[in-house]
C-alpha cells in the first residue's frame, strides 16, 4: 500500500505544494508585518489619562498613548521581582508613550495594570508635535503673544490653531530663504573662491581678475544682507507667539509656536478628522525632510537618493554588461579563456557585498577620485571633491556588484536568438556588427531588461557597501538642485535601506522610531516594486514586439 | 570514387551543359567551383567538388540527407565562414573572381549572392521593414526609393497582392508560405545576381510549395538560381540542370531531363529510382 502510494508520485506532489506554501507564507508574513505596522503608524492614537499608583504608594496622573501590552504568567513575574497579589494569574503591563522628554527625561515607560487606579480619555487632551524633544502631551491653558495673553481655556484651541498655521507659513518662507536663496549665494561664493584659487594656481590672478571676483563677491554679499534682514523680521514674527500648556503633573510649560509642527486632540476627533490627519502625516512622511535625528518627520531625501542612485547605477551597468556579454557570446573565440571568464563573472555575483564596498572605497574613491581631484580640481584642495564617498562612487560600486546579473541575463538572451535570424541578416549583406545592432540586440532586449530588473532589485536593497561609498545619515542637500551643474554626483546622499538601519538601531530614541522603521521598510519595498514594475512593463512591451520566434 | 574520376565528371558535365544549349545560344557560366574541399574539424564534408553553374538558369542539387548539398550551397556565399570548425580549400569563381580570396569583402559578396533558407526566417519587424532591411544596411533611407523597391520586390515574389494593405503589420503574422515568399522578396530587393535556395519549400504545405515553384520559374528570367532539394519531383519540375551528390562528392551533373531519364552513373540511377537515400 505504502509503496504504491510512493510510486504514484503523490508524496512528491505534496512536498512540492508544501515548499511553495512555505515560501508564500513567509513572503506574505513579512509583507503583512511591515504593511500593518508601517501603515498604522500615521493613525492618531487616543491619549489616555491614567491615575497610577507608583511603587511608593503615591498616586500620579499620567497622559499617555498605549503602545504595547505584555502579559507575563504570575510565576515568572514573581521570579523577576514583581509584587503580585495571590489571586492574580498573570502580570499585565502596558508600555505607554508619555512624551514630554524635556520635562521627564524619558518618553516611554511601563505600567503595571494592577496599579492603575482609573483611566479615561478626556476630550481636551492635546498632542503637540514639536521640532525638538518629541511629542508633548497635556492640556492647553492659554495662547500668548510676547507676554500678552491672547486667549485662554475655551477659546485657546482655535486661536492656537490659527497661530500655528501662521507660524508654519512663515517657517516655510524661512526654510525657502535659508535653503534655496542663501544656499545659492553660498554656493556662488564658494564657486568664486574656487575660481580665484584656480587662477592663482595658474598664475593668472592679475588685478583685473581679482577686482572682478571682488565685485561679484560684494554683490553677493549685498544680496545676502538683504536676505538676512528679511530673515530677521520673519524670525521675530515667528518667535512672538507661544502656547502655555499643563503637563500631567500639573506643571505649566511654555511651548514657542515656532517649535510646533502641529497640535491635535485625538480623543476629540471624528473619523473624517482622523483620516485627514492620517493623510497629512503620510504626506509629511513622503515629502518632508527628517527631524530629530531622523526619528520624526519625512524621508523624502532618502527616497530621492535611493531612486537616483538606482537610476544612475542602471545607466552604468546596462551598457557595460551588454557590451561585455556581446563580446563573450558573439566575438570571443569560445574556449578555455571564455569559460574561465564566465566562471569568474558568476563568482563575482557571490562575493559578499561589503567586499564591494571596501573595494569601492579603496579603488574608486581614493585612487580614482583622488586622481580626478588632483587633475581637475586642484583649486579645492585640500578639500576633496570626488576623492570622498559620493553618489557617483556608490552608483559605480553597485554597478560593479550587479554586473554579473546583467552579463548572464544578456548572454542567455543572445544565445536564444535563433541562428536562422542571424543568417538571414548576414545573407542580405549585413556585416556581423550590423546584424548585431539591427537584429540581434533588439531581439535580445527583453532579456537585457530582465537582467536590468534583477540588477535594480538587488541594488535598491543593498546597504552594506553603500555605507562605505557615499550614504550618510543626514545629507544637507539633495544631489539634484537648482545650482549649476544641477546634478551633483560628488555629493553624499541618503538611502532608504541605510535609513532603516540608522533609525532602527543607531538613533538615540529607538523606541519612538520603531514605527518609522516599519513605514520606511514598507516604502523601500514599494520603491523596489515600483522600479521593477516599470522595468517589467517595458520588457513585456518589447517581448510583445519581438515575440513568436520559437514557431 | 577517386579524385581523378571526380575531376573527369566535371569536365564531362561542362561539355554536357554546353552541348545542350549550343544549338540555341552560348551558355554563360556565372559560377565556377574548382576542386573544393571542406572539412568540419577532422571530418571531410566535401570531396574535391568541381562544377559550373550557368547564368540565369536553375541548377538543382539533389542527394540523400547529409550528402553535403547544403554545405556546398552555403560555400557559394561563404555562409560556412560562420562555422568555426569549417576549413575550405579550393576555389569558387564568381565572374572569374575567387570569392575565397583574402581581398574579398564578404558582405559585398553576399549582396551579390542572396540566400533563402529552409525555414522562413523573417525578422520580427514589419513586412515593409523586412524587405527594406538590405537597403537600409546599405545606407539607403530615402522613402520613395524604399517604397518603390518594397513594391517591386514584393511583386517579384508574388506576394504584393496579399500584403499590400498591411505592409506595416508584423511579418511574423504571415503564414509559412507567405513568410517564405517574403524572405525571397527580401533577398531580391537588393538585386543580387545569384539566388541560393536551401530547400525553400520543405517546411511548406503543397499549395505554398506550388507557389514557390512557380515563383522560381519566373525568377530565373533575372537571376541565376541554385536550389537544394531532397524532393526529386521538385528538382525535375523547376530545374534546368541537376547535380546529384552523395557522401560529399559530386557524382553526376547534367541537364535535368537527361539526368532523370538517362543517368550515366549507377549511383544516380539507384537514387532516382529509389533504391537508397
Amino acid at each position: 500500500m505504502i509503496s504504491s502510494w510512493f510510486k504514484s508520485g503523490s508524496p512528491w506532489i505534496w512536498l512540492n505544494a508544501a515548499a511553495v506554501s512555505a515560501c508564500l507564507i513567509m513572503i506574505v508574513g513579512v509583507l503583512g508585518l511591515i504593511v500593518v505596522r508601517g501603515i498604522g503608524h500615521f493613525w492618531p492614537t487616543q491619549v489616555t489619562r491614567f491615575s497610577y499608583q507608583e511603587d511608593n504608594a503615591q498616586v500620579k496622573t499620567l497622559f499617555a498613548e498605549i503602545v504595547d501590552t505584555s502579559v507575563t504568567p504570575a510565576a515568572a513575574a514573581k521570579i523577576s521581582g514583581y509584587k503580585m497579589a495571590d489571586n492574580e494569574e498573570a502580570l499585565v503591563q502596558y508600555q505607554i508613550k508619555t512624551g514630554n522628554r524635556d520635562v521627564t527625561g524619558a518618553d516611554f515607560r511601563w505600567l503595571q495594570e494592577s496599579n492603575i487606579k482609573s483611566q479615561d480619555q478626556p476630550a481636551d487632551l492635546m498632542v503637540v508635535e514639536r521640532r525638538e524633544w518629541g511629542n508633548f502631551y497635556g492640556q492647553l491653558v492659554a495662547v500668548k503673544e510676547n507676554s500678552k495673553t491672547l486667549a485662554s481655556d475655551g477659546e485657546a484651541w482655535s486661536v492656537a490653531q490659527t497661530k500655528i498655521d501662521e507660524a508654519l507659513t512663515v517657517y516655510e518662507e524661512i526654510a525657502h530663504l535659508e535653503k534655496k536663496e542663501i544656499g545659492a549665494i553660498n554656493y556662488s561664493l564658494e564657486q568664486l573662491r574656487l575660481k580665484g584659487r584656480s587662477l592663482e594656481l595658474k598664475d593668472r590672478l592679475d588685478e583685473t581678475a581679482k577686482a572682478a571676483i571682488e565685485n561679484e563677491k560684494t554683490e553677493l554679499k549685498k544680496q545676502y544682507e538683504q536676505y538676512q534682514i528679511q530673515l530677521r523680521t520673519l524670525y521675530q514674527k515667528i518667535r512672538s507667539a507661544s502656547l502655555v500648556a499643563k503637563t500631567d503633573s500639573g506643571a505649566e510649560v511654555v511651548i514657542p509656536v515656532a517649535k510646533v509642527v502641529r497640535i491635535y486632540q485625538p480623543n476629540n476627533m471624528n473619523l473624517f478628522q482622523k483620516i485627514g490627519h492620517y493623510f497629512s502625516k503620510l504626506g509629511e512622511f513622503l515629502t518632508d525632510d527628517p527631524r530629530e535625528a531622523n526619528t520624526e518627520g519625512g524621508i523624502f531625501p532618502a527616497i530621492f537618493g535611493t531612486i537616483m542612485m538606482v537610476l544612475i547605477m542602471s545607466l552604468i551597468v546596462t551598457p557595460f554588461g551588454v557590451i561585455a556579454a556581446v563580446y563573450l557570446r558573439e566575438y570571443a573565440k569560445q574556449g578555455f579563456t571564455t569559460r574561465l571568464i564566465r566562471i569568474a563573472v558568476n563568482n563575482l555575483a557571490g562575493v559578499p557585498s561589503v567586499v564591494y564596498g571596501v573595494f569601492g572605497l579603496g579603488f574608486f574613491v581614493y585612487i580614482l577620485g583622488g586622481n580626478i581631484d588632483k587633475l581637475f580640481y586642484p583649486e579645492s584642495a585640500p578639500a576633496p571633491v570626488y576623492g570622498t564617498p559620493g553618489l557617483l562612487w556608490a552608483s559605480i560600486t553597485l554597478a560593479l556588484l550587479t554586473l554579473p546579473v546583467v552579463i548572464v541575463a544578456t548572454e542567455e538572451g543572445l544565445a536564444r536568438i535563433p541562428k536562422s535570424i542571424r543568417e538571414g541578416s548576414l545573407a542580405l549583406g549585413a556585416t556581423k556588427f550590423e546584424t548585431l545592432w539591427n537584429t540581434v540586440l533588439p531581439m535580445a532586449s527583453p532579456a537585457i531588461m530582465t537582467g536590468m530588473i534583477l540588477a535594480v532589485a538587488r541594488a535598491a536593497g543593498e546597504v552594506a557597501p553603500l555605507m562605505m561609498v557615499g550614504v550618510v545619515k543626514l545629507a544637507p542637500t539633495l544631489p539634484l538642485d537648482g545650482n549649476m551643474p544641477f546634478v551633483h554626483l560628488d555629493r553624499k546622499f541618503m538611502h532608504l535601506g541605510f535609513h532603516i538601519y540608522d533609525v532602527g538601531f543607531q538613533s538615540p530614541n529607538v523606541e519612538a522610531a520603531r514605527p518609522l522603521v516599519y513605514a520606511t521598510a514598507l516604502l523601500l519595498v514599494l520603491v523596489i516594486i515600483g522600479l521593477n514594475l516599470a522595468a517589467i512593463v517595458i520588457r513585456n512591451n518589447l517581448r510583445e514586439k519581438y515575440r513568436a520566434l520559437e514557431g | 570514387m577517386t579524385t581523378e574520376q571526380t575531376r573527369t565528371h566535371a569536365i564531362d558535365m561542362n561539355s554536357i551543359l554546353r552541348g545542350r544549349d549550343s544549338a540555341s545560344e552560348q551558355l554563360e557560366i556565372t559560377i565556377k567551383i574548382e576542386n573544393l574541399n571542406l572539412h568540419y574539424g577532422q571530418k571531410q564534408a566535401l570531396h574535391n567538388v568541381s562544377m559550373d553553374i550557368p547564368k540565369k538558369r536553375v541548377t538543382a542539387y539533389i542527394g540523400p540527407s547529409g550528402c553535403g548539398k547544403s554545405t556546398l550551397l552555403r560555400c557559394i556565399n561563404r555562409m560556412n565562414d560562420l562555422v568555426d570548425s569549417a576549413k575550405i580549400d579550393g576555389k569558387i569563381l564568381l565572374d572569374n573572381e575567387n570569392i575565397y580570396d583574402k581581398s574579398v569583402n564578404v558582405a559585398a559578396l553576399r549582396r551579390r549572392v542572396g540566400m533563402v533558407f529552409q525555414k522562413p526566417n523573417p525578422f520580427p519587424k514589419s513586412i515593409a521593414e523586412n524587405v527594406a532591411y538590405g537597403l537600409r544596411i546599405q545606407g539607403i533611407n530615402d522613402k520613395r526609393t524604399l517604397d518603390e523597391t518594397i513594391e517591386s520586390a514584393l511583386r517579384g515574389a508574388a506576394l504584393w497582392d496579399e500584403v499590400k494593405d498591411r505592409l506595416n503589420d508584423n511579418a511574423l503574422g504571415l503564414s509559412g508560405g507567405q513568410q517564405q515568399r517574403l524572405v525571397i522578396a527580401r533577398a531580391i530587393a537588393i538585386e543580387p545576381e545569384v539566388l541560393l535556395l536551401d530547400e525553400p519549400a520543405s517546411a511548406l504545405d503543397p499549395i505554398s510549395t506550388l507557389k514557390i515553384e512557380e515563383l522560381i520559374n519566373e525568377l530565373k528570367e533575372k537571376y541565376t538560381i541554385v536550389i537544394v532539394t531532397h524532393n526529386m519531383q521538385q528538382a525535375a519540375r523547376v530545374s534546368d540542370y541537376t547535380a546529384f551528390m552523395y557522401m560529399g562528392e559530386l557524382i553526376e551533373i547534367g541537364n535535368t531531363s537527361q539526368l532523370f531519364t538517362n543517368p550515366k552513373k549507377k549511383q544516380t540511377e539507384d537514387y532516382i529510382t529509389g533504391r537508397y537515400g
